[in-house]
């Protein structure tokens, strides 16, 4: 077996090993959430008959282990069961805020990422002269500011003054596709000033780290320009840690962003997580840890295998 | 005013001229934006309700959790929802009268034991199958039986028997009640059909709307119910929308930049600033809802009268109004009724803040002098702490040493209210008297977070149930009232606004002291112009 199909195997048991041990973590922080289900729906106003009813309805009463299992063998079917608050189903419900929330992280990403790398190489290429300090300092105070804050600002001056963009982004499925966009445009670059940063930093320190290496003085010795320099020989060798930063963001852009969800109403994972949080509604808390824990490793393991491939070394074995 | 005005403001009255094209049209006459936008609302109200549109109403209180059956409703956004699709038996309107619905005409024996409802002629659901009083029978009765989770079944266990008579739904009580009819206009107890049994999610009802499509916690779509009993009346839209804006800067951004009509739950402290943009009314109505520190009267010092007394006087009501509320809202007389009650006796003597007799009472409690643990947190009611802050300060005034102890939001209602002796606390106010009397100030009652166990008291409140008597009702009323503000733990400073906002397009409004955006009934009654 090529040695790189065989890392590549390691990676994707390993992964698999931690979704599962994830899942266990997830069941069990699940089960010491303080509350009550039947207290959380019924509120201030519940009688202790009416709270006894419900918990006897809702099937609380099983032990814990034979609710893992039965829970995991469904959730591998692709069943997450019915949510105990408005018994609506859960893979149905949470398939739509899913959506909508890669939708909304995959136009975050296609802006962010391109325009990161892309502002990285024009600070290593001026580096320490004013285009790259400007750079930097932009960069570096919009994630300094809270994100709401950037988030009411956008919304102060865009929306309500110029009326340029909605101010709320509540997308559906009665919308065509640019007014989609129209809508998640606030959103967007709000997540884009938030990101951009953290991936541009990582950009210009691995490929200035590059650049002191002796190809890369034998590469400006045979008279390249120094885009060139950067595009052919440093870029490539300091792809690991770009796309290690990268993959972190996209993470972020999945499972982070319910500040940004909150301020523009946007329909995503992570307002309905928190309302089931509120509530005590297990299997769907349940059933939005394991697909953020699934999000989470597969972009890792993603980045590493991207950092296999990348290495030479490991692509040409003697 | 010139001959082209009269003119236009008669096309607009006729319904020939549109919003946008009066203001174009008055502006090149010469007249200001202001002046343009008050005689366009002038002539559009004469020119009564308009048919047409979509109305979106921005509200604050829904999760992705809700759900349409009405017995398990206790936030804003499912009960606004509800008004859309289902109807009661009943209404208070907001005057505190009450109006028929589902029901065209209800009488009661002259005991106020058995009621009779007579349901309204040839009205029916919006799945076109008509209403009859088995389906109210079986609506009570799913929020009364053994298994229910209902909200509302404090409110309907006292009924004892229920049945169909024909059209007429009768119930029986097993203790006289002359407010029962009030009761019935709860919002849990939306008719179903089949009380429903078969579905309670199904969102089927007597109501002006439709349910189109139900997103929890995001938002829900209606149209038009062309099988409404009072179109002719209500129902102006063709659609109407609740979008769920828990954020109250998304809220009032979506408010003036058009793409929401109405929104609720305006703060205090930014509706004088929201009342100057352009284009938006802010609205408030003084409710029910009153801002309270109650003290149990059963526990050390709290036992003595004097000391409660001389608490009652140290406080700034008036202050608290204008610090607290920023001006929204009235002044609360240690007693939880005030005049947006139905038969509110108003000449019960205001308590004013008053340093010197506070101090009088309190020598005469012979308090020791030890500090007198106030407890408190934001979450008790909005600005609690800040209240307590004031109230300790007017206290200092008099020499009471109040202590204030600070509590986290978290398990306040579970932890500190109704546990500790002296604490900050919200009450959301009940239609009628006897409602609020019997959840709070009754001796049995769960909620009885005074410690009020008076059994003079107790018979005062039968008795009134029982008094069909409007003027020895409301006779009896003033007296339990009395003897609350004289000995009663409650310290009740403030009674909160409604602070709500709309679109100056939205006609027909009108405050209702039951709720927000007319008690969730601005989509039914309002129209656009």
């Amino acid at each position: 077996m090529h040695p790189i199909l065989k890392l590549v195997a390691q990676r994707l048991a390993l992964s698999a090993l931690l979704l599962l041990a994830a899942s266990v973590l997830i069941f069990a922080g699940t089960m010491i959430l303080p509350g009550d289900v039947a207290q959380s729906i019924l509120g201030q106003s519940a009688t202790p008959e009416s709270l006894a009813n419900l918990r006897e309805e809702l099937g609380l009463n099983e032990p814990a282990v034979t609710r893992y299992f039965n829970w995991l063998f469904g959730a591998l079917q692709g069943d997450l069961g019915t949510a105990l608050t408005n018994g609506r189903d859960i893979a149905e419900s949470l398939g739509e805020r899913l959506g909508n929330t890669l939708f909304l992280a995959f136009w975050a990403a296609i802006i962010s990422v391109p325009l990161a790398i892309l502002l990285g190489l024009i600070a290593v290429r001026y580096k320490d002269r004013w285009p790259d300090k400007l750079i930097s300092a932009v960069t570096l105070t919009s994630i300094s500011i809270p994100e709401f804050l950037i988030g009411y600002l956008l919304m102060f001056f865009l929306a309500v003054q110029l009326g340029w963009f909605p101010s709320i982004a509540m997308i559906n499925d009665d919308m065509g596709f640019f007014e989609k966009l129209r809508s998640i445009a606030l959103p967007v670059i709000v997540l884009t000033l938030v990101v951009l940063a953290h991936m541009m930093r990582m950009t210009r320190a691995a490929i200035l780290n590059v650049m002191q290496s002796a190809y890369v003085e034998t590469a400006e010795l045979k008279g390249l320009s120094t885009f060139m320099v950067i595009y052919r020989h440093a870029f490539p060798n300091a792809i690991a840690p770009i796309v290690n930063v990268v993959m972190l963001n996209l993470a972020y852009l999945v499972v982070g962003v319910v500040v940004v969800e909150v301020v523009f109403v946007y329909p995503g994972m992570g307002q309905y997580l928190v309302d089931h949080v509120s509530k005590r509604d297990v299997p769907v808390v349940q059933a939005c840890g394991l697909i953020f824990a699934a999000v989470y490793i597969g972009l890792n393991m993603i980045a590493d295998i991207v950092a296999i491939l990348a290495n030479p070394r490991l692509r040409h074995p003697k | 005013m010139n001959e082209q005005l009269t003119y236009m403001t008669k096309q607009v009255t006729a319904g020939k001229l549109t919003r946008r094209e009066f203001m174009g049209k008055a502006a090149a006459l010469g007249v200001s934006a202001a002046m343009a936008s008050t005689m366009f609302a002038d002539a559009a109200r004469a020119a009564g309700p308009v048919k047409g549109g979509t109305f979106k109403m921005g509200v604050q209180g829904g999760e992705s959790t809700n759900t349409q059956d009405p017995a398990l409703y206790a936030s804003d956004v499912p009960i606004a929802g509800g008004f859309h699709w289902g109807e009661a038996l009943v209404e208070v309107d907001n005057k505190g009268n009450l109006n028929g619905l589902v029901a065209e005409s209800w009488e009661g024996s002259a005991d106020a034991k058995t009621w009779r409802f007579k349901i309204r002629e040839g009205i029916e659901f919006s799945n076109g199958k008509s209403v009859t009083a088995e389906d109210v029978v079986r609506t009570i009765e799913r929020h009364t039986n053994e298994d229910s989770k209902s909200g509302a079944l404090g409110i309907v266990q006292g009924i004892e028997s229920m049945k169909a008579d024909g059209d007429t739904f009768e119930l029986t009580l097993g203790s006289a009640n002359a407010d029962m009819p009030y009761l019935m206009a709860d919002y849990h107890l939306l008719i179903q059909p089949d009380g429903g049994f078969d579905n309670p999610n199904a969102a089927i009802g007597t109501g002006p709307y439709v349910l189109e499509s139900d997103e929890p916690g995001v938002r829900m779509q209606f149209i038009r119910n062309p099988n409404y009993w009072a179109l002719d009346q209500f129902a102006h839209y063709d659609e109407s929308e609740i979008l769920v804006l828990n954020d109250t800067t998304a809220r009032t951004a979506a408010l003036q930049s058009g793409q929401v009509d109405a929104i609720s739950r305006v703060e205090p402290k930014i509706a004088q600033l929201l009342a100057r943009a352009p284009n938006v009314n802010v609205n408030n109505v003084s409710g029910r809802g009153h801002y309270v520190f109650i003290m149990h009267i059963d526990t050390a010092p709290f036992d003595s009268n004097e000391l409660r007394l001389a608490l009652k006087y140290a406080i700034n009501r008036e202050e608290m109004v204008d610090k607290i509320l920023r001006g929204y809202g009235g002044i609360g007389n240690d007693i939880p009724i005030n005049a947006a009650y139905p038969l509110f006796d108003d000449t019960i003597p205001q308590r004013a803040f008053d340093v010197d007799k506070a101090k009088e009472h309190y020598a005469k409690s012979g308090h020791d002098g030890s500090p007198i643990i106030l407890r408190t947190a934001d979450g008790a009611f909005p600005g609690a702490v800040d209240a307590a802050a004031l109230f300790q300060q007017s206290a200092q005034a008099a020499g009471i040493p109040l202590e204030i102890e600070r509590e986290p939001n978290d398990g306040y209602w579970s932890e500190v209210w109704n546990v500790e002796p002296f604490c900050a606390s919200y009450w959301s106010g009940r239609p009628v008297q006897d409602q609020m009397y019997t959840t709070a100030y009754l001796s049995t009652a769960d909620w009885n977070d005074t410690r009020w166990k008076r059994p003079e008291f107790d018979e005062m409140m039968i008795a009134a149930r029982g008094e069909v008597d409007e003027a020895k009702r409301k006779e009896i009323y003033s007296k339990m009232g009395r003897l609350l503000n004289e000995e009663g733990g409650l310290i009740c400073p403030m009674f909160n606004d409604f602070i709500d906002a709309t679109s100056t397009a939205v006609q027909g409004y009108e405050g209702d002291p039951n709720g927000e955006l007319m008690y969730w009934k601005a989509p039914k009654k309002t129209w656009k112009a």
